[in-house]
Parts: C-alpha cells; sequence; structure tokens
C-alpha cells in the first residue's frame, strides 16, 4: 500500500540536519506500524514525508502504486485518501465541531450538506462526542478535540490513517479515550502508521514495530520481537530507558 | 506598561481632576483664540456665511432665445406656465414659473432675446461634489485595494517562484516610491499610452478619474500584502497542515481556514490602511480630478475665502476618516466576540 524507497531528507535551516539517511520501508494494506524511536530520531519527518508534507529530496514513496514526490502527481488526490492526526490536534478554531467535520467532506470530496453532516454525525458518534456537535472546539478538553481531530480525518473515509504523537499533548486521564479510538480502528482493520510512546498501545494492537535513531531504521519486528528480544544494543538501551 | 504608568500619574484628587479638564478646554480655547486674533490682525475678513453656498444653492435659470420666432401661445401647465414660441423650425416649448417671463401672445423674438429668469432648485455645491468624488473614489480604490491585497498576501506566503517573487516585486517598487509620483505615471504614461490605444481601436477614452482609482488602488493593495502577509503569519502552521493533509488545495486552505482565522489581526492596521487612503487621495487633484481638495481650491479662487474653505476641507476629511475608523471598531468588536 505504501512502499518507501531510499528515502534521504536533510533539513538545512538553522542548521544542518539528516532528519532520513537512506529509510525504506513497506506498509502493507490492513497493517498497523508503530514507529518509536528517541526525540529527534525522524519519527515525524519519516511519517510526514508519507502524504508529502516534507519532500524527501532523494528516493521515492509509492502509495498505491503512485509516486508522490512526482511533480505530475495530485498531491490532494492522494491526501485525501490518507487522515492525518497531530499532536497539538489543529482544529480549526473558527469553525463549530461539526463544520470542522463536514469542511474537507465539501472542499475535497463535494459532498452534499445532508450527506457530509450525516457522515459526521455518525462519526462522531463512533468518537463519542456526537453531543459536542454544535460546540466550539476551545470548550473542549484535549482528548475530546484529539478524539474530533480523528473524526475530521475518518469522514474522509481515508485508506491509510497517519499518527503523530496523538496522546503527547493530552492529560494522562485523557490518554485513555483517544487510545480506544485508535484501537477501534485497528481492530476494524485500517491501515494504520503511528508515531507513538504509548508502549502499551504498541503491544496491544501494533503488527509491527519500527524503531528510528538518528534518522535509520535501526529495527523493526513483530511488537514481540521488538520488546522481549530485541536485536540491537541501541534498541534494548532505549527501552530499558523507558520501561 | 502603558496602563502602570497612567495609574501612577492619575490624580486621585477629584477636584484636581476637573481642573486637569478644564485646563485642557483652556488650552483648546487660547489656541483658536489666538489664531482667530493673529488673522483678524492681518484684516483677514471672516465670512462663514459664504460657505454654505459651496455646498448647496439655488440655481438661477436664464432662458435665451436662439433664433427668430414669434409667442405663438402662452397658456397654463399646472401652477406655471408653457411659452410656446415658433420658428421656421417648428414650435418650441419652454415650461417656466409664472412672473419669471415678460412676453405676450404675439410678441417677436430674436436670438439672444431673454425668454425667462427665475430661480431653479437646489444643486449641490462645490465642495459636496468634491467630496462626494474623494468618497467614491476613496470606496472604490478600497474595494480593489482589499481584492488585490488579499491576492497578493496569500501569493506572497506561497512558495511558488512565480507566486511569491511577482508578489515581493510589486510591494518593494510600490512601497519604494512616491505615490503623487506613481499618480503621474498612471496618468501621464499610462493613461496616455493606453487612451491612445483606445482611440486606434475607436473606442472612448477612460477618464482621469479611473487611473486615479487604480494608482491608489495599487497603492493601498501593496500595503495590504504585507498586512495579509502578516496575519496569516500570525497563524499557526499547524492550520496549514491540518487542512492541506485532507486534501484541500492551496486557495481552498487560505481562502476558508487561514483568512477567517487572519481577519482579527488584520483589521486594525487594515483600518489605518484605508484611512490614509482618504487623505491620500487628496493628491489626485494634480490629474484634475475634482475631489475634495482640488474642489476647495478652485471654490476659493472664485470665493477668496481660503481660510474658511481650507478650515472646512479638513473638518470633511476627519469626519470621513472619523467615520470609517468607528465603522473598523465596530468589526473589530464583532469578530473578537466570535
Ligand atoms: N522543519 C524543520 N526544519 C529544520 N529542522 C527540522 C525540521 N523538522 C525537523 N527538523 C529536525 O530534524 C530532526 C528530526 O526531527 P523529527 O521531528 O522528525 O524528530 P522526531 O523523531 O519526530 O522527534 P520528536 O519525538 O521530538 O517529535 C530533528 O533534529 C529536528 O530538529
Ligand atoms: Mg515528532
Amino acid at each position: 500500500m505504501i512502499d518507501v524507497k531510499n528515502i534521504y531528507k536533510t533539513f538545512f535551516v538553522p542548521h544542518e540536519v539528516k532528519a532520513l539517511v537512506d529509510v525504506s520501508n513497506k506498509i502493507e494494506a490492513g497493517e498497523v506500524v508503530v514507529v518509536i524511536g528517541p526525540s529527534g530520531s525522524g519519527k515525524s519527518t519519516f511519517l510526514r514525508c508519507l502524504n508529502r508534507l516534507e519532500t524527501a529530496e532523494h528516493g521515492q514513496i509509492l502509495v498505491d502504486g503512485v509516486d508522490i514526490f512526482d511533480p505530475k502527481t495530485d498531491i490532494n488526490k492522494v491526501r485525501a485518501e490518507m487522515g492525518m492526526v497531530f499532536q497539538s490536534f489543529n482544529l480549526f478554531p473558527h469553525l463549530s465541531i461539526l463544520g470542522n467535520v463536514t469542511i474537507t467532506q465539501k472542499l475535497v470530496r463535494k459532498r452534499s450538506k445532508r450527506d457530509r453532516e450525516k457522515k459526521a454525525m455518525a462519526i462522531l458518534e463512533k468518537v463519542g462526542i456526537a453531543d459536542k456537535a454544535h460546540a466550539h472546539p476551545s470548550n473542549l478538553s484535549g482528548g475530546q478535540q484529539q478524539r474530533v481531530a480523528i473524526a475530521r480525518a475518518l469522514a474522509m473515509d481515508p485508506k491509510i490513517m497517519l499518527f503523530d504523537e496523538p496522546t503527547s499533548a493530552l492529560d494522562p486521564e485523557m490518554i485513555g479515550e483517544v487510545l480506544d479510538v485508535m484501537k477501534t480502528l485497528a481492530r476494524e482493520g485500517m491501515t494504520m502508521v503511528c508515531v507513538t510512546h504509548e508502549m502499551g498501545f504498541a503491544k496491544e494492537v501494533a503488527d509491527r514495530v519500527i524503531f528510528m535513531d538518528e534518522g535509520k531504521i535501526v529495527e523493526e519486528g513483530t511488537p514481540v520481537h521488538f520488546f522481549e528480544n530485541p536485536d540491537h544494543d541501541r534498541t534494548k538501551l532505549f527501552l530499558k530507558q523507558i520501561l | 506598561m502603558n496602563s502602570k504608568i497612567s495609574n501612577i500619574q492619575r490624580l486621585s484628587n477629584p477636584t484636581a481632576h476637573s481642573l486637569s479638564v478644564a485646563g485642557f478646554f483652556a488650552v483648546m480655547i487660547l489656541l483658536i483664540g489666538s489664531v482667530y486674533y493673529a488673522t483678524i490682525t492681518v484684516d483677514y475678513i471672516w465670512r462663514w456665511y459664504k460657505v454654505p453656498t459651496y455646498f448647496m444653492y439655488k440655481e438661477t435659470v436664464i432662458i435665451y432665445a436662439d433664433s427668430n420666432g414669434e409667442v405663438k401661445e402662452i397658456k397654463p401647465n399646472g401652477d406655471k406656465f408653457d411659452v410656446i414660441i415658433t420658428d421656421d423650425q417648428g414650435d418650441i416649448t419652454y415650461t417656466v414659473p409664472k412672473d419669471s417671463f415678460d412676453l405676450d401672445e404675439g410678441d417677436f423674438t430674436s436670438p439672444g432675446d431673454l425668454i425667462a429668469e427665475y430661480e431653479g432648485g437646489w444643486k449641490p455645491g462645490m465642495m459636496t461634489v468634491g467630496l462626494w468624488i474623494t468618497l467614491k473614489i476613496s470606496f472604490i480604490s478600497t474595494i480593489l485595494g482589499i481584492f488585490i491585497g488579499i491576492l497578493g498576501g496569500v501569493a506572497r506566503v506561497s512558495s511558488t517562484p512565480v507566486l511569491k517573487w511577482t508578489a515581493i516585486t510589486y510591494v518593494e517598487i510600490i512601497r519604494g516610491s512616491p505615490l503623487l509620483v506613481q499618480i503621474m505615471i498612471a496618468y501621464f504614461v499610462l493613461g496616455t499610452t493606453i487612451n491612445k490605444i483606445l482611440m486606434m481601436n475607436g473606442l472612448p477614452s477612460l477618464d482621469p478619474e479611473w487611473y486615479g482609482i487604480a494608482a491608489l488602488s495599487v497603492f493601498t493593495g501593496a500595503y495590504v500584502v504585507e498586512i495579509v502577509r502578516a496575519g496569516i503569519g500570525a497563524i499557526h502552521s499547524g492550520q496549514v497542515e491540518a487542512a492541506r493533509s485532507g486534501g484541500m488545495t492551496y486557495f481552498q486552505c487560505m481562502y476558508y481556514i487561514i483568512l477567517p482565522q487572519a481577519l482579527k489581526t488584520i483589521l486594525p492596521p487594515l483600518a489605518g490602511q484605508f484611512i490614509n487612503l482618504i487623505k491620500d487621495s487628496s493628491l489626485l487633484g494634480m490629474i484634475s480630478i475634482r475631489e475634495l481638495t482640488k474642489a476647495t481650491r478652485e471654490g476659493i479662487t472664485t470665493s477668496l475665502q481660503a481660510f474658511e474653505l481650507w478650515i472646512m476641507c479638513a473638518i470633511l476629511y476627519l469626519l470621513m476618516t472619523f467615520t470609517l475608523s468607528m465603522c473598523i471598531q465596530y468589526l473589530e468588536r464583532r469578530t473578537a466576540t466570535k
């Protein structure tokens, strides 16, 4: 479904950082991949390359066979099939919850008002905040906002969901409600790539764990392999630090 | 910071406070009084009573005959009279008030003879017409300026070189030269060229007003570009990412997500820009547009009441800018509560 071939990404401002160095990976349909690694290891950059929020200077990424770095590719079409959820929610503060969940449907999917509102309400129901449909983002708790953000992405009927540390900005008591939504999605067979520090989530639903350090994929494997019997010293050290 | 200083300085004693208020009025009256006194000593005679005719006057209508003819018939028409004069071309009917003519049926007329003289209706005076032109030009230029500024601002923050560099070049060129020079170029260089081209194609040429409006809106637009850019810059980049990652195009993202949020920071500096625009429109007199300032100058050449008319002129500009800033403050309050 996603085929990452030898991508490199270097940032030059404010100083030179090799954020990704020769990263390759294949993500299959229905797979739940969890990306972990220390801060600054390139996890976000990797995720953001998948929908071209960042462009790699070398290498190729094929999404359903489409080369997304090809200038001829209509990236908006590719992005419409990929939902993204951010650490800082990024809800649109000038729109109501319903507005947040319908606007992309309107502009990108061109759905009628009735269709998109029906869709929005069904998904808000699913993430458990249908009663807040007419509230404004600023009146919601962090956990509720993040669930709206997930609903906003899901309303587009994406084939893939990308999560960049969706629970890192949340108070501890709200992490569970967001993880529950994500677990439900995973069990329903959604293809997911999640950058997260939630090891419990990784153990429970991940099909594969990718460990990154200094812009490289150091190790990858099933959660069992990764947490109980990793090959690399770097991985062991990391696991010792966080567990 | 500001409020701290004023807190320290605040006069706690109510008597001292009202004395200070009285002091303010005293200073104002003293200033105006001394200016007035100074003008008297140089023998300026104030004639404020002449000023209203520059705003509204009763027009005097004088009708002359333009051919040799004969008054065929005079008959009442409502509370007026129809004076019908026949010449070799046929009948001409003048509808004039009672007592405004001194003709009888059968009188002969020759070219230049007075047929009737009477007071017509109220007419807007020079200053009123000038004020109207200033308002019209400012209004159209504001709308165009906003339009240019938003498009330019969105282009300015894009990463596409064509858009970004074009916007930068536009802003730098316009902000780097005086408005007066730009107005001259718009009228004497572009205007002459365009009007010649229009003429060669058998089209009517454009009024100077349109070149003036073009110069003003292009000038204001450049400043609005920078205002819009700053407003967009103040929005968290996560907003763009959230919108674009859902598949919105750059322009959809700007129009539906970023600009509505940026409006709050954009409005106050925008108000200042449009207040400048109203004031800058006074330069358009240089290309023979009879806006308020030019009208005032012309009024003075006929009345010689320079002091009164210039003061009126300033008051009118003040009224316009004040009204505009009130409107924007109202808008600000509305967007703030939303
Ligand atoms: N837009 C950018 N401009 C410059 N440098 C960047 C940019 N984005 C990321 N970097 C740098 O690239 C490196 C990898 O960053 P990235 O955000 O991918 O790490 P991460 O693994 O997601 O870290 P974290 O856990 O802190 O989110 C870091 O050194 C970071 O400073
Ligand atoms: Mg990150």
